[in-house]
């Protein structure tokens, strides 16, 4: 599976847990605008962590925080190439 | 010292308001309405519970029941229907304040109710200083409640200075919480207008709001900021004044926040239900100085065996219910239970003595979520910890030894774990991961090692 297609499929799982009703995932959306809560974000967060063994969360200035699922996609796929680096 | 007997002195309440995501009310008119002679006796002097839905409704009677009620118990919102009646009994309430959202209609039968709209009709009788009693929030499930005065609660307030003109604050919190209370009362106390949360409410619409009625204060824990920090309407902000509370402040968020609001400033608070605001610290940097220790103004901080004790008129009085235990020390002081390391001049929060776990400013005592995973069959033993998390500070994670007659295909008895966990605690309660391991460690007392853990 792609790092896209794992962070689209791990919001769709945790939103299904969470009971959240969520638009279809695409790159440009608004994942805050959205029922996807902190929790959920949180969530996320650690399970991609323990998916791909990179938290670029904890590495990154206020100006790089993801705002889309696009920008989320592109944070875990430069920690990737960092990793692989 | 009365709310509203404070709000009718400060004259000048014109164009001042109180809104929230249903509605905008003048803070004139909440004040003058017409009293109902009825209402007022049915609650002067009583014991009253107020469990209603909404932070406009719950604002609304807090103004019109300090100084009538004797006592005044804050059900915070979305708690279960046995944790409220819990509240009830301790709080020894006599008559509940409540609405549709807040009670359900079968709920706490034998208890007198008066609908919130009518309540808000109550008026000013021979002024009593009115009892508030704060809900923790729930370490071991049921939450207890912390005895305060009005006076003691605005104690950290400088009420003697005028607020700054223009000055709207907001709060991500609730204000039936002591966060969110020290927020409603500096607006009320100022006084200033004031912008209310929704629980329910995206961030995007909650920061939509606080922009187009011009939030100038704004109050939240580093878990709200972060994710006000990852929302496309954070620009829609321009606060003089940010303030963190609730959790560690890490340099981390300090200087995100620096960075997205450069002309705040930016004050990282120390203060809990039981301790009332400790300190508050705007020189941008994570943890306290070592200076902070000892007597100021009102309060006097002292650090006994790495974990920080508080004694001042801020403080609560003391926990309500049948058999409460000891909230003040023999010698005044309370201890936080916070733990604290000195590095060079400066303290830094190492957590909570007692393991507790905070996941986003709601807490999480280890043995509740043992307890559960425990029963789950093929399950010898866990230990539940904080796993640090960049979005809530952390999340639960539990380590979890299996009997020897357990599954063998390990993700799926993860998830089973996890499953099993859902429907019987809270969602952030829930683990986040969970490992397996071969053993815990056990302290010669028998306990599990939790410190450091």
């Amino acid at each position: 599976m792609s790092l896209r297609e794992t962070v689209f499929a791990e919001i769709a799982a945790i939103a299904a847990e969470q009971e959240k009703a969520m638009p279809p995932i695409t790159d440009d959306l608004v994942m805050l605008d959205t029922e996807f809560d902190s929790l959920c974000f949180a969530l996320l967060v650690a399970r991609m962590e323990d998916l791909t063994g990179a938290d670029p969360f904890s590495e990154m200035d206020a100006s790089d925080l993801p705002v889309t699922v696009g920008d989320l996609v592109a944070l875990y796929d430069r920690a990737a190439a960092r990793q692989a680096a | 010292m009365i709310l509203r007997e404070r709000l009718t002195a400060a004259g000048g309440l014109d164009g001042l308001f109180l809104s929230d995501h249903r509605s905008r009310q003048d803070l004139a008119g909440i004040v003058s309405g017409d009293p109902d002679a009825a209402v007022t006796a049915a609650l002067a002097g009583r014991r009253v519970l107020l469990a209603v839905g909404g932070q406009m409704a719950a604002a609304r009677a807090m103004i019109a029941l300090d100084g009538l009620a004797a006592r005044l118990a804050l059900v915070p919102p979305k708690l279960a229907p046995e944790h409220i009646a819990r509240i009830a009994h301790d709080s020894e309430a006599e008559i509940c304040v409540s609405d549709a959202e807040g009670l359900a209609p079968e709920a706490l039968p034998g208890l007198a109710r008066i609908d919130a709209a009518d309540a808000v009709r109550a008026g000013a009788e021979t002024p009593r200083e009115t009892e508030w009693a704060l809900a923790t929030s729930g370490t071991t499930g049921a939450p207890k409640l912390v005895a305060h005065t009005l006076e003691g609660l605005a104690g950290g307030i400088n009420t003697a200075a005028a607020p700054e003109p223009g000055t709207v604050w907001s709060t991500f919190y609730d204000i039936r919480r002591y966060g969110g209370l020290q927020v409603f009362l500096r607006a009320m106390l100022g006084p200033s207008s004031l912008v209310l949360s929704d629980a329910g409410e995206p961030v995007r619409d909650y920061l939509v709001r606080v922009g187009t009625a011009g939030v100038t204060h704004i109050l939240g824990t580093p878990s709200h900021w972060r994710l006000a920090l990852m929302s496309a309407a954070l620009d829609r902000l321009s606060p003089r004044y940010v303030r963190l509370s609730g959790e560690i402040a890490d340099q981390n968020i300090l200087d995100a926040l620096r960075d997205a609001f450069p002309e705040a400033r930016i004050a990282h608070a120390y203060a809990s239900t039981e301790g009332g605001v400790g300190f508050t610290v705007e020189d941008g940097q994570e943890g306290f100085p070592a200076s902070l220790i000892g007597t100021r103004a009102g309060i006097e901080i002292t650090v006994r065996e790495d974990s920080l004790f508080v004694r001042s008129g801020r403080t609560g009085r003391r926990y309500l219910g049948a058999a409460p235990e000891a909230l003040i020390d023999a010698d005044g002081f309370i201890d936080t239970g916070d733990l604290v390391e000195l590095r060079g001049e400066r303290y830094h929060f190492l957590g909570r003595r007692s393991g507790v776990i905070n996941v986003g400013g709601a807490k999480v005592q280890p043995e509740e979520v043992e307890t559960v995973i425990n029963v789950f069959p093929g399950v010898s033993m866990s230990r539940v910890r904080a796993r640090p998390n960049p979005i809530l500070g952390a999340v639960v994670e539990a380590e979890v030894v299996l009997r020897a007659d357990a599954g063998t295909d390990q993700a799926a008895l993860k998830k089973a774990i996890i499953a099993h966990c859902r429907p019987r605690l809270a969602g952030h309660k829930v683990p986040a991961s969970v490992r397996f391991v071969d053993t815990l460690p056990i302290t010669s007392g028998g306990k599990l090692v939790r410190r450091g853990a």
